[in-house]
């Protein structure tokens, strides 16, 4: 949606989507602008007109309205509650002119970034894995959360900020150069000098913001070292020296946020001595023209009136400006992102049953980044229904061969196919949901167990739920945490075990519908005796399904009917248990662990003990 | 673990709280002092300078003369040169205070942080105790450094104003507050909602994030779960969520500042009608309101009410921000439940000021006298439970996750204390010894090493930082991990990271063995890692291990069986208690759990090792 345009344009495509929103709130603020002005007007002609008498300075179509509703001179004189009424009426409708500007301004932009975000959200969803492999988490977590604040603030502020501070002093110049062009060249002589200045200043301390957040930065590392490393600190009696530290940086902290805040002290100082002196001129200025008779006590109070409101706007311009260049910056950022191509659509894949035999022909990968083969010509079949192990050293490429099976990789030669389907052809969403894989790492949601186990279902029956847990061998521990499946897992609440979360991942993998299993070595951390127990479980309950075993496991491997082994990327050997611990190799060595362990024991003949 | 709320809110406002608060800037009260006075003559310049526009009208203008001018103007500017002063010399002050409560509180946080017992640690997540000594004690800061500016401020106008008025014409100023009471309520009223309104702005806030979070972090496990629909469903729903939360905030801030001006309007209306009134009947007798005054009676007018809006708006962030005050106290009063007495501060002094020429040497026999532990939630771990440890001993401790294992090594080192019975260390109950003695004889591997940013050399040094580079080199010799160091580009001097981030896991073990080998600890604790490394750092470990233990008092969270196979003695715990007990040999023999234990594990071990060694 916003891809490949300069950011200026991007944004503008943003303001675009709300245009109603935005052209009702810049109204708003024209009118906002005018009723503002009114007042000194009201308050100078009732000075001049109504109590010295001088004529008045009001258009004469506004004269003749008001003649022409009764609202004389003589009449406005006798009845003076009409200037009361006038004044509640122009605040009440100022105010209501405010509340419009204020409202729309709030819908348009939260809504521009509500749209952005989620654009954001369902665009990540959509990139390649290959993507989200090299990503930069913390990055992509700030683009996302603070760039788009950084918009969001500029559109829902800063940009009618800038529109009213011009607009007022576009009309307070017209109507102040109607009374006296001299006095308004005095009234305003400090007024560019306010801008620059802000200008200026905000432009020059945004080092020492940056400094301050650093030095926060610093003291929050300290901290949070000190906090997860406690026990470290309390064995080797550091508390004295850890407490020197974070004085260190806390202290450092605290100066520079001082300092920062002594620069403002200038700023706020310097600023509000050029606005009082600007209303000083204005004054004297004034007084010394009325006493010449050239202007009227009217005009001095619009101009003083004028002047004061003039100046809070000017100096939030020139700060509004210094870092309007940050709202661009942070486009381009989420730009960036948006930018980055997505998996792409294939009207055309096919839905195909996946019960079918699994055959690799000839399969090559390499990562597009190296070029350097992971996989080599691999080949085999796992005939449907069957189970295939494999066994494979770190780094023989077993984690990209099921990566390839779900599609998240592509092979860069050969194919692999399904039940006769070229996988290619195969649509992504429909292989995904029928393959079910679990990692070694599995990630974990923080949500309750329940949650977690149930996380591919829209409304998962809580039988299932308890049923897959079983299956996994996950219930025993899970009715042992506090709140049993109502348990949060993850940062705000319980830390699972490496063994404890593969079963949480392979509980949740059973509640899809799957067609074929895959276990990335995803029974590693749970004890021999757990693997066991799962394996059988699910023997019972999913035996009828094409499954793929990564494991270095003799028990795992042995079971299997057909058996992989992989070395540097290329299939060294396959068969049966009975074949392949025939063959000296891989699967040789490890089968004979079993033979090693006895040995072991012999040595230890009870005569050793008493020795 | 229970779940800890962050912004939990409390409803009334709490003057007692506000008064500890004040009593903790103690350091500060003459800032705070500086401040009121500075403000309250602040808010008097500010009556005064309308009061020279009305002269101006009245005098110069009325009398049509310039006479005395230059001595008007030089007052005039004389003022806005002291104001300028004021409001450099407030703010400088302000954030001198907000700076200073803070760097306090966190002093005073973090030195209790040091003193809390593990059992706290166990209970707290790290995320919230930083917050306690960050956001939270920032924005105390923030209050108690500048809510007084604008109260000060705000009543000095207020009083000054009033009497000013009251001067003038004390008929129109009674009416013009009239408008007071409802206006203070209705701001009293609103500045709680936008503040309760921007609350669950932050809320929704926080939740986008980590929706943000875990949609990126989970991307992976999203395809193959093929969730991408249901989480950008839910995603929509808490974009949504957000986005209405900000609207109703900034609605709610719109609709405020319209109403307050409008009610002030009813009051400058009156000016205006009675004023205008009194002006003209004035000019028909000569004397009465002059047009300067009825100017002035406006402008004070306009202004009158934006201090309400201020005090209101003060009292209002004092309320929200009472819960971060609760907690920031909570914890500094918090009182650890581990504690020397004052007859052992008295003898051997605490973690601050020990002193070490009292202390008695340490050989390392270690007794468990009919031990029982509870953990604070009352879960029972360990029930009259004996042990006794000889000097120089290593015992191996196996057995399931939370069969009591890290609970026995954690009453060795008095992270906890028993519940009942009594642990001796060379025969003396260990409470009748201060907790800085036993940990600096301690020495404490973790499961999962943690490093502190800084050189491999100062983290070699970490628990004696006089030691000689030399002593560190030795040290990093003994366990074998001189030989990586040395490939490092900076050798010793290379820099961890983060918490060590830029070490691999065994490369952090290895250090970490080291940093415990130069404190020469008369006891040892090691809890071992299940992390897989490679063979060879592998067998590096099993070096460093046997070197490290070698001829003191050493317990072991085993879970290698090379680590388990050397000890003198392992101890298979199971609920608490020691189910087996012996060598490994004898273990064997017995083909009971033990025995059990070791052949899965063996199978496992070995299959690992040439799936990582191939």
């Amino acid at each position: 949606m916003y891809t490949n345009l300069t950011p200026a344009r991007a944004m503008l495509r943003l303001l675009g989507r709300h245009r109603g929103l935005w052209l009702l709130a810049a109204l708003a603020t024209v009118a906002t602008v005018f009723l503002g002005y009114l007042t000194p007007i009201l308050l100078s002609e009732t000075i001049d007109c109504i109590l010295s008498g001088h004529p008045s300075t009001l258009p004469a179509w506004l004269l003749d309205a008001l003649r022409s509703l009764g609202a004389t001179r003589a009449w406005v004189t006798e009845h003076l509650w009409f200037l009361a009424a006038a004044l509640i009426a122009i605040s009440v409708l100022n105010g209501a002119f405010s509340y419009i500007r204020g409202r729309c301004t709030a819908l348009a932009s939260e809504n521009i970034a509500k749209d952005l975000r989620e654009t954001l959200y369902s665009h990540l969803q959509r990139l390649p894995f290959a993507w989200h492999v090299k990503a930069e988490t913390g990055d992509l977590i700030q683009r996302c959360t603070s760039d788009v604040d950084t918009l969001r603030r500029f559109l829902a502020a800063q940009v009618l900020e800038i529109v009213n501070a011009l607009l007022m002093v576009a009309v307070a110049l017209t109507v102040m150069l109607q009374r006296s062009a001299r006095l308004t060249l005095y009234s305003l002589i400090l007024v560019p000098a306010l801008f620059f200045f802000a200008m200026w200043f905000f432009r020059k301390v945004r080092k020492h913001f940056r400094i301050s957040d650093e030095a926060e930065a610093k003291m929050s590392a300290v901290l949070q070292e000190n906090l997860s490393g406690v026990r470290v600190v309390r064995a080797f009696g550091q508390q004295r020296r850890e407490e020197e530290k974070f004085e260190t940086v806390s202290e450092d902290f605290r100066g520079k946020t001082l300092h920062l805040t002594n620069l403002l002290s200038v700023y706020w100082g310097g600023g509000d001595f050029l606005s009082m002196l600007q209303s000083a001129i204005t004054l004297l200025v004034c007084v010394v023209l009325a006493v010449r008779g050239e202007i009227t006590v009217g005009t001095l109070v619009l101009f003083t009136s004028y002047v004061s409101q003039l100046l809070w706007p000017i100096r939030q311009l020139g700060r509004t400006l210094s870092d309007s260049g940050k709202s661009l910056v942070a486009m381009e950022r989420i730009q960036d992102i948006l930018n980055a191509p997505v998996e792409p659509e294939e009207p055309d894949a096919l839905k195909p049953d996946l019960s079918g035999d699994i055959v690799f022909d000839h399969v090559t990968f390499a990562y597009p980044d190296d070029g350097v083969p992971v996989l080599q010509d691999v080949s085999f079949t796992i005939p449907a229904g069957k189970t295939a192990a494999v066994l494979g050293a770190t780094g023989s490429g077993k984690s990209t061969l099921v990566y390839l099976l779900q599609r998240l990789y592509e092979p860069t030669e050969g194919r692999i196919t399904i039940g006769g389907v070229d996988l290619r052809r195969i649509d992504r969403s429909w292989l995904r949901s029928h393959v079910g894989l679990i990692m070694q790492e599995p990630f974990l949601y923080s949500r309750t167990i329940r949650e977690n186990v149930g996380i591919v279902l829209r409304q998962p029956e809580e039988e299932r739920i308890r049923r897959a847990a079983d299956i996994a061998s996950a219930s025993g521990f899970i009715a042992r945490a506090d709140k049993g499946y109502d348990t949060v897992i993850g940062e705000r609440g319980v830390t699972l075990s490496g063994g404890q979360k593969q079963r949480i991942a392979i509980a949740r993998t059973l509640l899809k519908d799957n067609q074929i299993l895959i276990f990335d070595d995803s029974l590693s951390a749970v004890d021999t005796e757990t693997d066991a127990h799962i394996r059988a479980a699910l023997r019972r309950e999913a035996g009828h399904l094409t499954t793929l075993i990564i494991s270095h496991r003799v028990t795992t491997l042995s079971q299997a009917d057909l058996i992989l082994v992989l070395e540097k990327g290329r299939i060294t050997d396959q068969g049966t248990h009975a074949e392949l611990a025939a063959r000296p190799g891989l699967y040789q060595r490890i089968n004979s662990i079993q033979t090693g362990l006895e040995e072991e024991f012999h040595r230890q003949e009870p005569g050793e003990v008493n020795a | 673990m229970q779940a800890v709320q962050e912004e939990d809110y409390t409803r009334r406002l709490d003057f007692g709280l506000w008064q500890k608060m004040l009593r903790l800037a103690k350091p500060f009260h003459r800032n705070l002092w500086i401040i009121v006075v500075t403000m309250l003559l602040s808010a008097g310049i500010d009556v005064a300078l309308p009061m020279l526009n009305s002269y101006a009208i009245d005098h110069f203008i009325a009398g049509g003369t310039t006479e005395g001018l230059g001595w008007f103007s030089a007052l005039y500017i004389g003022l806005v040169l002291v104001q300028v002063f004021f409001i450099v010399l407030f703010i400088r002050e302000s954030g001198f205070v907000e700076t200073g409560m803070c760097h306090h509180i966190r002093h005073l946080g973090f030195r209790k942080l040091q003193e809390l017992p593990f059992s706290y640690f166990d209970r707290m997540p790290v995320g919230y105790l930083m917050s306690r000594l960050t956001s939270d004690t920032q924005r105390l800061g923030d209050t108690i450094g500048w809510s007084l500016v604008d109260l000060c401020w705000g009543a000095g106008f207020l009083v000054l104003c009033s009497a000013q008025m009251l001067i003038l014409n004390w008929r129109v100023a009674l009416v013009v507050m009239l408008v007071l009471p409802p206006l203070a309520v209705i701001s009293w009223h609103f500045q709680k909602g936008i503040l309760e309104s921007y609350r669950q702005v932050r809320k929704r806030n926080s939740q986008l994030t980590s929706a943000f979070n875990e949609g990126i972090n989970g991307a992976k496990a999203t395809k193959t779960l093929v969730r991408e629909e249901l989480n950008t469903e839910e995603f929509r729903e808490i974009a949504e969520g957000m986005r209405d939360a900000s609207v109703r905030a900034a609605t709610l801030s719109a609709l405020f500042l319209p109403i307050v001006v409008s009610l002030g309007s009813l009051a400058t209306a009156w000016v205006l009608w009675q004023g205008s009134g009194e002006v003209l009947a004035a000019q028909a007798a000569g004397v009465g309101m002059t047009v300067g005054v009825l100017q002035v009676f406006i402008n004070y007018t306009v202004q009158f009410f934006q201090p309400v809006r201020e005090i209101a708006r003060i009292f209002a962030e004092l309320q929200s921000s009472q819960a971060a005050a609760e907690r920031v106290l909570t914890l500094l009063d918090t009182q650890p439940d581990i504690v020397d007495t004052p007859e052992v501060i008295e003898r051997y002094g605490d973690s601050f000021h020990p002193k070490k020429e009292n202390w008695p040497p340490i050989h390392g026999d270690i007794r468990f006298e009919d031990v029982s532990f509870r953990y604070k939630d009352g879960e029972q771990v360990l029930s009259h439970f004996n042990l006794h440890v000889r000097a120089g001993e290593t015992v191996a401790l196996v057995g399931e996750t939370g069969a009591g294992k890290s609970t026995i090594v954690n009453l060795v080192c008095r992270f906890y204390e028993p519940t009942e019975g009594r642990v001796l260390i060379d025969g003396v109950d260990y409470r009748q010894r201060s907790q800085y003695w036993l940990q600096s004889n301690l020495g404490y591997v973790l499961q999962t090493p943690h490093l502190f940013s800084g050189t491999i050399a100062d983290n070699i040094r970490y628990g004696r930082p006089e030691a000689a580079d030399e002593e560190v080199r030795e040290a990093a010799r003994l366990v074998g991990a001189e030989p990586f160091i040395l490939l490092m580009k900076d050798g010793y001097d290379t820099e961890v990271g983060e918490g060590g981030s830029r070490l691999s896991t065994g490369q952090k073990q290895l250090i970490s063995f080291a940093r415990a080998m130069l404190v020469n600890p008369a006891i040892f604790v090691l809890d071992e890692a299940t992390s897989s490394v490679d063979t060879e750092t592998e067998q590096l470990i099993q070096q460093a291990i046997q070197t490290t233990l070698h001829g003191r008092t050493s317990f072991i969270i085993a879970h290698r069986l090379s680590t388990i196979r050397t000890a003198d003695r392992i101890l298979l715990i199971q609920d608490g208690r020691i189910a087996e007990e012996g060598t490994h040999a004898e273990l064997i023999a017995k083909q009971g759990a033990y025995w059990r234990l070791y052949t899965n594990q063996f199978q496992d071990e070995q299959g690992r090792k040439i799936v990582g060694a191939s």
